[in-house]
C-alpha cells in the first residue's frame, strides 16, 4: 500500500517538475524544477530496489550536471525575455509533435495490452553478491570491464573539449611559461665559462 | 504491486515532455540541453524498471552509461554555448548561420 502512494507521490511529481521546467519563463527556476524532477526519479528507482542508479543519479545529475546548468545560466549575462518571444508561436507545431508522439506511445502500450509485443524474458541468471551495489560491481568490473574503461574515456574527452574550448589565453600575466622558449635556449648562449685572477672581480 | 506498464507509462509522458520542451524553446539552447536531459533522463526509468522487472542488471549497467553520456554531453554543449556567447553575446539559437552550412 505503501508502495503504491509513493510511485503515484513520485511520479505525479516527476512529470509536473518536467512540464515546470520546459515551461518556466526563467532559466534559474527550470533548472530547480530539473533538479526536483531528478530527485524524484531517483525515488522511482529506489522503489524498484536500483540503489545504486538511484544515488548516482543526485550525486552526478543533481552535484554536477545541475549544479553546472545554473553556474552558466547565471555567468552568463542573457535577455531572456526576448529568448521567449517565439514562445506562443511554436507552441502549436510542438503540441502537433507531442500529440502524434503521444498516440504512437499509446498504440505500443495497446499493442503490449492485446499481448503482440513480448517485453522480454528474465534471463535466469545467478547473480554474485547480496546487494544491489554487489551486483553491479561483480557486472562492472567483470563483464563489461572494457564498456567501464571506454566510458572514462568519453569523461576524459568531454573534459578536455571542455577545457579546449572555453580556455582563453593570458598574455599579461607575469612568468607565464613559453615552452618553445624554454626548449631553444642553449646552454652556450645562456651561461659563460670566465676564470677570474685572484683579486680581481667578474665584468659582467 | 505497480507493475511495469506504470512505469513505462511515466518515461512516456517524460519523453514527450522532453520533446515538447525542444519545440517551444526553440530559441533558448539552455532550456533546449534541459529537455535533452529530461529525455534521457525518461530512458534511464526505462531501462531501470525493466531491468528491474525481469531481474537482469545489464538495464541498469546501460542506465550508468546513458548517465556518463550525458553528463559529457552537457559538458560539452554548455562549453559550447559559452563560447559562442563570448564571441555574439547572445544564445540565440534560430538565427546560427555563421558558418553558412
Amino acid at each position: 500500500m505503501l508502495q503504491i502512494i509513493a510511485f503515484y507521490l513520485f511520479a505525479a511529481l516527476v512529470i509536473a517538475s518536467g512540464a515546470m521546467t520546459i515551461m518556466s519563463r526563467n532559466p534559474v527556476h527550470s533548472v530547480l524544477w530539473l533538479i526536483l524532477a531528478f530527485f524524484n526519479a531517483a525515488g522511482l528507482m529506489v522503489l524498484v530496489g536500483a540503489e545504486f542508479i538511484a544515488m548516482l543519479l543526485v550525486i552526478v545529475y543533481v552535484g554536477a550536471v545541475a549544479v553546472l546548468f545554473l553556474f552558466v545560466v547565471m555567468m552568463l549575462n542573457i535577455d531572456f525575455a526576448e529568448l521567449r518571444a517565439g514562445f506562443v508561436k511554436n507552441a502549436p507545431l510542438g503540441l502537433v509533435i507531442a500529440l502524434v508522439l503521444v498516440c504512437e506511445l499509446v498504440l505500443g502500450l495497446g499493442a503490449y495490452r492485446a499481448g503482440i509485443i513480448e517485453l522480454g524474458t528474465p534471463s535466469g541468471e545467478v547473480l554474485l553478491g547480496e546487494t544491489n551495489i554487489a551486483q553491479i560491481g561483480e557486472l562492472l568490473y567483470g563483464r563489461y570491464l572494457f564498456l567501464f574503461e571506454s566510458a572514462g574515456i568519453i569523461l576524459l574527452v568531454a573534459m578536455i573539449g571542455a577545457i579546449v574550448l572555453t580556455h582563453r589565453e593570458q598574455r599579461s600575466v607575469r612568468g607565464h611559461q613559453n615552452i618553445a622558449k624554454q626548449n631553444a635556449r642553449r646552454p652556450e648562449e645562456a651561461t659563460e665559462l670566465k676564470q677570474p685572477g685572484i683579486g680581481q672581480g667578474v665584468e659582467l | 504491486m505497480i507493475g511495469i506498464e506504470h512505469y513505462i507509462v511515466v518515461s512516456s509522458i517524460l519523453f514527450v515532455l522532453g520533446v515538447l520542451g525542444i519545440f517551444l524553446n526553440r530559441k533558448n539552447i539552455i532550456v533546449i540541453l534541459m529537455a535533452i536531459e529530461l529525455i534521457l533522463l525518461s530512458v534511464n526509468i526505462n531501462l531501470v524498471a525493466f531491468s528491474a522487472f525481469l531481474g537482469d542488471l545489464t538495464g541498469q549497467i546501460f542506465a550508468m552509461f546513458v548517465l556518463t553520456v550525458a553528463a559529457g554531453e552537457a559538458a560539452i554543449g554548455l562549453a559550447i554555448l559559452v563560447i559562442y556567447f563570448r564571441s555574439r553575446g547572445t544564445i540565440a539559437v534560430d538565427d546560427v548561420n555563421r558558418m553558412k552550412g
